[in-house]
């Protein structure tokens, strides 16, 4: 054992090292991505990585090499969990020989995610047991107990992180090297009564897994990794908490007092034995979870199966906010209030106005010279501009407000046919990103030639999966295991699917840019035109712009019409930072002055 | 006893990097360290926070309102934003700079250095700004902001690290030839507070 200043997600990836993982693999989203970059950094001689082109993918890569024995990890945020829940779903009813340990990272808050949807949740729903580590240290050691829990049951196993875990900081007791356990997977040995899901099978595999499940119960409850702090005050209230929350209501345990507190790491199957013992003399209990209402739905059914007679409390009674983030004040406030000893706090007088900060694309991103360009192209025409998920959605803000639509990975594709059914006079667009294409967007535009749809396609290349920290994806022929692979060219794709008109173009080159868009939407049936230009944090720049100050006449049409975060205008004429300006020459195209130049 | 700290600023500043140096330099003297960073949508020119908490009895590494004994801001409204996180004789260093967001740049609603850093003189007791235009001046570029910051909050008694043992983690981490400027950097810092 030695000591080590990790992030969570590094500690859960070197946790799956010391269990001797053999391969791993996932799709990155944000706060899930580190996880397979650590094991990719760390990769043990004989273990396999790989970014997979998606999370179903991924789960069914993660699936086969279980069935062959191996230690698997597969990683995701709890979106990506959507993508993957048919193979997840299908492969609990037929289980795994070697260790499947699924990490989904969930995003309370959300801070980066559309929805605020509970992994623990969705363990109850496919019938995989989960833990729920609530640090860093928990985290290493509950992916190990993941690995060996999955091992003795066939089972794939959820560890279930959150922001504040996975992004979260700490030092941690690591196993040294020799410690790690070594494992070699025996192979792939053929049943077909074990491995292919006929609904025979599925129907005595059902049985079977509740039995297990309702064993795992029992065992989880005598796992001290759940467990019951002793009231100290006398008071027949009590908390149950897991996760993050676990820490804060720690912290405001020492502050209040100490009352009895439940910790729940298994989510599910449910510690019912455990939960008893906590409940038995209490009156009421308040739960601090975040997202969904987990923990309490679980008493109030314990309550109820055992004939208990305590009031259980939070977000379904209205004691605790429904959605957002816990903080360790929001859980302090809580628990204060229900103690029914509430804390002052004296706020802070005469906070002068602040500005907003909402992201935005970076100086010089080539992102805002596409959508500037299909702008340009369409001004006055009736269209609408269907978004996707990645640093392109930050197309929306203003000034550029390019973004109409934005729902899930490559959802604008069907978008934009969905409205043009509706709306056929409407020049209908999808705007979608290298790793998104591959991702997902293929069927989508199979589906739109099969039935002769009228859309644009507009692939933004920026050879990158930029939003979750720059992952290379099919396109850029890069793989977790070194050397370069082979890259999967979008045009091919797009042409060997039927499109008739493809054409690649640099946003940057302004003209042209626009006039593809035109000639695109002047034509019938399915267009694609493909923006080719590299990520600013994966090129190099140009050496920034500067503004004349002789020739500016203040007009402020470079930040009206673009919105680059490097131009601002103090004093009425335009000042170009040169720290963020990467000289990409877009600001120069637009002013009317001719004041923006490249440095002499 | 735990200690607890707050780095803020704009996305893009550095607050990682100096968040880490804190964490690592404590962990080198042996104390525990807990730390959050904001990482993803919210880098690209967001507002960007780092809690650190150093010391025993920790659960979690989130500072609570009222409980931060230093707030390094690296953008003055930001510690602004930050302020009720400090607690009553807490220590802010804070740099003088405004970055005008770009929704700010459209509409000019005058976002000012002036207001920003009156109002923190207003509520910190133990205050340090530093003039960053003159910094920059001086050492030639912005990139070691979070350096100066670091080296004048421990100049300040705002750090429980030493400048030697911080020196030490910078040359573990940032490449060689970059050292030097580094080295620099915290000089100008750690002499910040007496000019
Ligand atoms: S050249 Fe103009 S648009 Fe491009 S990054 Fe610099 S300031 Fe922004
Ligand atoms: S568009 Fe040209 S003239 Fe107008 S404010 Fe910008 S730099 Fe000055």
């Amino acid at each position: 054992m030695h000591r080590e200043f990790l992030m969570g997600n590094e500690a859960i990836a070197l946790g799956a090292i010391a269990s001797g993982v053999d391969l791993v693999c996932g799709y990155p989203g944000t706060p899930s991505t580190e996880v397979l970059e650590t094991a990719a950094k760390y990769r043990p001689e004989g273990t396999y990585v790989e970014w997979s082109v998606n999370e179903k993918t991924a789960m069914e890569v993660a699936a086969g090499a279980a069935y062959a024995g191996a230690r698997v990890l597969v990683t995701m945020k709890q979106m990506g969990l959507n993508v993957a829940s048919d193979p997840l779903m299908c492969v609990e009813y037929i289980g795994v020989k070697g260790g499947m340990v699924v990490l989904v990272a969930d995003d309370p808050g959300p801070i980066s995610s559309q929805t605020e949807q509970d992994t623990r949740t969705y363990a109850g729903f496919s019938k995989v047991p989960c833990y729920d580590p609530s640090t860093v240290q928990e985290a290493y050691e509950m992916v190990q107990e993941a690995f060996l829990l999955s091992e003795r049951y066939g089972t794939p196993v959820f560890l279930r992180s959150t922001t504040r875990v996975s992004h979260c900081y700490a030092s941690v007791d690591v196993k040294d090297a020799g410690e790690y356990l070594e494992h070699a997977a025996e192979g792939f040995v053929k049943d077909s009564g074990r491995w292919v899901i006929f609904p025979r099978l599925a129907n005595a595999n059902h049985k079977k897994i509740v039995e297990r499940n309702s064993a795992l119960s029992d065992v989880f409850s005598d796992d001290p990794i759940n467990k019951v702090y002793p009231e100290e005050n006398g008071s027949r209230k009590g908390v149950a908490t897991g996760g993050v929350s676990f820490g804060y209501a720690m912290e405001a345990r020492e502050r209040l007092g100490r009352m009895r507190l439940f910790k729940v790491s298994t989510p599910y199957p449910f510690p019912e034995k455990k939960a008893v013992e906590f409940l038995r003399g209490l009156d009421e209990v308040l739960c601090v979870e975040e997202l969904d209402p987990v923990i309490e739905q679980a008493l109030v059914y314990v309550c109820g199966k055992f004939g208990l007679n305590v009031r259980i409390r939070g977000k379904l009674t209205g004691d605790v906010r429904t959605a957002g983030e816990n903080t360790v004040d929001s859980v302090l406030e809580d628990i204060s209030a229900f103690m029914g000893e509430p804390v002052s706090r004296k706020a802070v007088s005469g906070q002068p106005e602040l500005p907003v900060r909402p992201p935005v694309l970076c100086a010089g991103c080539p992102h805002r010279a596409s959508f500037y360009a299909v702008k340009t192209a369409m001004k006055g025409k009736k269209a609408v501009f269907c978004g996707d998920i990645g640093c392109y959605t930050l197309g929306n803000a203003m000034p550029l407000d390019m973004v109409d639509t934005c729902l899930c990975m490559g959802a604008g594709l069907g978008i934009a046919q969905g409205i043009n059914r509706i709306e056929p006079d409407t020049s209908c667009f999808a705007f979608v990103g290298d790793s998104t294409f591959f991702a997902s967007a293929i069927p989508g535009v199979v589906n739109a030639v099969y039935n002769k749809a009228d859309m644009t396609l507009i692939v933004l290349d920026n050879s990158t999966t930029a939003m979750t920290g720059h992952q290379p994806h099919p396109g850029t022929g890069i793989t977790m295991m070194g050397g370069s692979g082979t890259a999967v060219s979008i045009e091919s794709v797009l042409r060997g699917i039927g499109l008739g008109f493809v054409e690649t173009v640099d946003p940057f080159e302004l003209d042209a840019a626009v006039g593809a868009v035109r000639c695109a939407s002047a034509l019938p049936g399915v267009k694609a035109i493909v923006f080719r230009s590299p990520c600013i944090a994966v090129s190099k720049g140009r050496g920034p712009a500067s503004v004349s100050p002789e020739k500016c006449v203040g007009c402020s049409r470079c930040i009206k019409e673009l919105g680059c975060p490097a131009i601002s205008m103090p004093d009425g004429k335009a000042v170009i930072d040169t720290a963020q300006c990467t000289g990409c020459g877009l600001c120069s195209r637009v002013c009317p002055a001719g004041a923006i130049g490249g440095e002499e | 006893m735990s200690t607890g700290i707050i780095l803020c600023g704009v996305g893009g500043q550095g607050t990682v990097l100096a968040s880490k140096l804190i964490s690592a330099s404590a962990m080198e003297s042996g104390i525990p360290v807990m730390s959050a960073e904001t990482i993803g949508m919210a880098q690209r020119g967001g507002s960007v926070t780092s809690h650190i908490r150093i010391g025993e009895g920790v659960y979690s590494p989130m500072v609570p309102l009222g409980g931060a004994d230093t707030i390094i801001g690296f953008e003055p409204g930001e510690a602004v934003r930050m302020l009720p996180y400090l607690k009553e004789d807490g220590a802010a260093v804070v740099s003088s700079r405004v970055v005008i967001p770009v929704t700010e740049a459209l509409v000019r609603s005058g976002y000012s250095s002036e207001v920003m850093i009156g109002h923190l003189r207003e509520h910190v007791g133990r205050l340090t700004v530093v003039d960053t235009d003159a910094a920059v001046r001086e050492i030639g570029t912005a990139k070691v902001l979070n350096i100066i910051l670091l080296g004048a909050s421990i100049a300040a008694g705002a750090l429980p690290v030493t400048a030697d043992m911080l020196m030490e983690m910078i040359e573990r981490r940032v490449p060689k030839k970059y050292a030097e400027l580094n080295r620099r950097a915290l000089e100008y810092g750690l002499d910040c507070a007496h000019k």
